[in-house]
């Protein structure tokens, strides 16, 4: 590798350079949902009217997905510490796992837009429903982008397994990362939408 | 590395001398989805240096409709087609069409581009001693990611209906009620930009942290390279909410939501039919949330490019390098506080208001305290007056102007009167225009013997610069005089129509005046440029006889991987000019005694 | 040495399973919480609390933060910072607002 630090840490820092740059994307992302989450504070407060979360969206369905996609964070983390014990076999099963968690949740999340969508009420309908469908709907577009992530490291990217394999260890973990965020944002999207 | 250089060829389409590498690649991978540094520098060097142009000859369209109203615009006037100009004659939907165009454009495709993009890109790893970018891919996918935003910018002019029209602030109501879809081809186009910032950004704060050559400290990093971190910074954290704002917008103009919309919002006399509930002033927030860090982004990396230039002109080390460098980490986290100073007509109360009066004003500290340095700078030092140092030295008062103006602004009292007059383009103006862009074309004179091996002509330099710094003075200085008479910015005819405005409105035609004196002097450095390409007197490696890392690299190092020809190591600052004892007047940072 | 390596890790695996443990057993908290129906600054403070718990363990160890190099710390701090600004600057600027009393 001709960029120094890809693979090995750099002693004075004790990073890689990926980690640390997906952890300045993530600090970017906190920024992203921070504002549409601003943006929802703003609204409600200055709303003469907003429904309760669980009157207008089913609590059921979200609670459900909010077990899946936690369940999906264990699954990486345990394809990453699977990778780290050399143990090939089950990081493609956690993996896989993965990525059929999040394909669930948003199986889940279309049916949650179609009931809503078939009543005519989209985001035009009100501006809870306008914040609803879009924090969700970012969220969902960043659930989507892990699946490919992970779909390509599952598949044609595991090939570095055997070429560069701590090199391998490193973009799953990066990965994990990210993903783990997404779970992290879900964890406050949950209530604040549903439960409020 | 020798003093005799190879002759400097063109950035891109050159038939470069092929340089001996692992695999040869095609002209494509080399030039135009090039993963190195350089190349990727100078394709956002050359693609903002062209919106700059596009951006001001937007201005200059606009100088003619205010100089004078309602006449057929010269020449060109036939050309501009009959939904915009009947008859030659700019109408008011394309009068603001450019207004809000020339803003845009300038801010996100001109010098931000050309400041990190540009000189960002193809200095900050030869300063800190580095192959390249940390993630050569992803710097690749930023530009063309930039370049698609702005092609989507562009292209809204020829739509029907014309570009984005309220401004580069796009405020709603007014931006999402018109009824064409300028604004929406410019909220997709931002996304794009942004997405690029982030990227790159990003790739900045790892590359500078973990990039740096050995012995290279933070404390022995050339100011530059901090500018540049704290930029980085700046964009990675605080473009992300107008992502998220433009994603509103877009749902407000294209699925009928109402972020932004009121209830009872009453258009053309009839009640609109949307939910409602929404709040104008959440754009406000959101936009300068972003809005008021990237005048930071406008200003440090110009900063950075003036102390480079003034400690290598004045032959003597920076003064306050370490307050230099703790000022301009406080100003870039004091930017994130102090947004809403944009906003103090918004019905703000007095407590909020005050917050945002005193983050406004201690934001003043560090960056006088930044100017103070680098004047101090001049102190005792041998000046050597060539074209870089020349743009480098008027920055410093223009860009006091400009912060001083600014005082005004960002207390609510005087506010209340300077508020969306010519008095706030006249501020804003000076910072960007006689200070940022004069900062960038220093950095141009300067860091072009280093993209091309030969130096830009020293007479055609100074002709570019006095000419310049006159007419620009022209066109700027004239606006506070009319925004403290009360003359509205935004007004498509100049406030001809404000009784007013009536003493103040002469000046319209001095401005226009030096503003198309300014474009034609601009023609002096454009010749200057792509002549000396081929045809500037040949020079070293280190034609300034500078000591930072850059200027010890090969001469327009080979556009491939591999800056250095030795991995460079660090044992000393970056200013060691005539250092006592000596026998030459500068001691390069990796060279050993 | 890969053993004391393996060693480590499957200490590790056990923290992620208990992990997961009280992740659930929050969300079920939380969900159960909301069939009371309380008024909302209640259910806010409450929610808020509990998805902050949960938070903190997905980033304390699914995240590997625990353990974490400072620079890394230093830049989410900053962020922590900033983010707090966006969410209640705009809100305190809305409340303290001029009212017309006609």
């Amino acid at each position: 590798m001709e960029i120094p630090y890809t693979v090995e840490v750099r002693p004075d820092t004790g990073l890689f350079n990926g980690k640390l740059g997906i952890w300045l994307f993530l600090a970017s992302e906190v920024m992203l949902f921070g504002a549409l989450f601003s943006s929802y504070i703003l609204l409600r407060v200055g709303s003469t009217e907003w429904p309760r979360g669980y009157d207008e969206l089913s609590v059921p369905l979200a609670f459900f997905n909010t077990i899946v996609l936690i369940s999906s964070s264990v699954t990486m983390v345990m394809a990453w510490a699977s990778l780290r014990m050399h143990d090939f076999g089950k990081f493609k099963l956690y993996l896989g796992a993965t990525i059929l968690l999040a394909l669930t949740f948003l199986v889940v999340k279309y049916f949650e837009y179609a009931h809503h969508l078939e009543a005519g009420e989209g985001p035009w309908h009100s501006t809870f429903l306008a914040i609803y469908f879009t924090l969700t709907g970012l969220h969902g577009v960043h659930i989507l982008g892990g699946i490919i992530v992970n779909s390509y490291l599952w598949g044609p990217g595991a090939g570095m397994w055997k070429t560069e394999p701590q090199r391998f260890v490193n973009r799953i973990e990066i990965a994990g990362l990210y993903w783990h965020f997404v779970d992290l944002v879900w964890i406050f999207l949950f209530p604040v939408l549903y439960l409020l | 590395m020798d003093n005799v250089t190879t002759a400097g060829h063109a950035p891109a389409g050159a038939h470069a001398h092929v340089h001996a590498h692992d695999h040869e690649q095609s002209f494509v991978w080399k030039y135009v989805f090039s993963q190195d540094h350089k190349v990727i520098g100078i394709q956002y060097t050359m693609t903002a240096l062209l919106f700059l142009l596009f951006g001001f000859a937007l201005m200059a369209l606009m100088r003619w409709q205010l100089a004078f109203p309602m006449q057929p615009i010269p020449v060109i006037g036939g050309l501009l087609g009959a939904a915009n100009a009947p008859g030659g004659i700019m109408l008011p939907e394309f009068y603001n069409q450019l207004g809000a165009m020339h803003g845009t454009i300038m801010v996100f495709l001109g010098v931000v581009p050309l400041a990190v993009g540009g000189f960002g890109n193809y200095v900050m790893p030869l300063q800190i001693g580095a192959p390249d970018m940390a993630f050569p891919k992803l710097n690749m996918f930023s530009y063309w990611v930039y370049f698609i935003g702005g092609v989507v910018m562009f292209a809204s002019f020829f739509i029907p209906g014309g570009a984005a029209q309220s401004g580069w602030t796009s405020y709603p109501p007014l931006s999402v009620i018109t009824a064409t879809d300028g604004q929406t081809m410019w909220l997709i186009g931002m996304i794009f930009l942004i997405t690029s910032s982030l990227l790159g950004s990003m790739n900045f704060i790892v590359t500078i942290i973990q990039l740096r050559a050995k012995g290279l400290h933070f404390f022995r990093l050339p100011f530059f390279v901090w500018a540049q971190f704290v930029t980085s910074f700046l964009l990675l954290l605080a473009f992300p909410p107008l992502e998220a704002a433009g994603v509103l917008q877009l749902m407000d103009k294209v699925a009928h939501t109402s972020f932004f919309l009121p209830s009872g919002l009453v258009v053309g006399n009839k009640v609109m039919a949307i939910a409602g509930g929404g709040n104008p002033l959440l754009w406000q927030h959101l936009f300068w949330f972003l809005a008021h860090p990237e005048v930071y982004v406008l200003i440090l990396p110009a900063m950075g490019i003036v102390a480079e230039i003034i400690a290598n002109n004045t032959r003597k080390p920076l003064w306050g390098y370490r307050v230099l460098v703790y000022a301009i980490i406080f100003l870039g986290f004091m930017s994130f506080v102090v947004w809403a100073h944009h906003m103090f007509m918004t019905g703000m109360g007095t407590t909020m208001s005050s917050f945002f009066q005193t983050t406004t004003m201690i934001i003043s500290i560090p960056s006088v305290i930044i100017l103070s340095a680098l004047f101090l700078s001049l102190y005792g030092g041998s000046i050597r007056y060539n074209t870089p140092m020349l743009f480098a030295l008027a920055f410093l008062p223009m860009f006091g102007i400009g912060g001083l103006t600014g005082l005004p602004l960002g207390l609510a009292p005087s506010d209340l009167h300077l508020h969306d007059t010519y008095y706030v383009i006249g501020h804003f103006h000076y910072v960007v225009a006689p200070g940022t862009i004069f900062a960038l074309l220093a950095g141009i004179y300067y860091w072009f013997p280093k993209a091309t091996g030969r130096q830009m002509n020293e007479l055609l330099g100074k002709i570019h610069f006095v000419g310049s710094f006159i007419a620009i003075n022209g066109i700027f200085f004239p606006m506070f005089i009319q925004g403290l008479h009360g003359v509205n910015r935004r007004l498509y005819d100049g406030g001809a129509q404000y009784a007013h405005a009536q003493p103040v409105l002469h000046w319209n035609v001095f401005m226009s005046y030096s503003a198309w004196t300014l474009m034609a002097f601009q023609l002096v450095f454009i010749v200057n440029f792509f002549w000396s390409i081929k045809g500037g007197k040949p020079v070293g490696n280190n034609p300034w006889s500078a000591t930072t890392l850059d200027w010890t690299a090969t001469t327009s190092p080979p556009l491939a991987h591999g800056n250095f020809e030795t991995t460079p190591e660090v044992f000393r600052g970056p200013y060691e000019y005539s250092v006592p004892g000596r026998s030459t007047d500068y001691f390069p940072q990796n060279q050993r005694d | 040495m890969s053993d004391v390596h393996a060693d480590d890790i499957q200490k590790e695996v056990k923290t992620y399973f208990m992990v997961f443990g009280a992740l659930m057993v929050f969300t079920v908290i939380t969900v159960a919480i909301s069939y009371l129906h309380l008024e909302v600054h209640e259910a806010i403070i409450i929610a808020l609390a509990v998805a902050t718990v949960k938070g903190s363990l997905v980033a304390l160890y699914f995240m590997h933060l625990k353990h974490e190099r400072h620079l890394v710390y230093y830049a989410l701090a900053l962020t922590v910072v900033f983010f707090v600004c966006l969410m209640f600057i705009p809100l305190a600027t809305t409340l303290d607002r001029i009212v017309q009393k006609y």
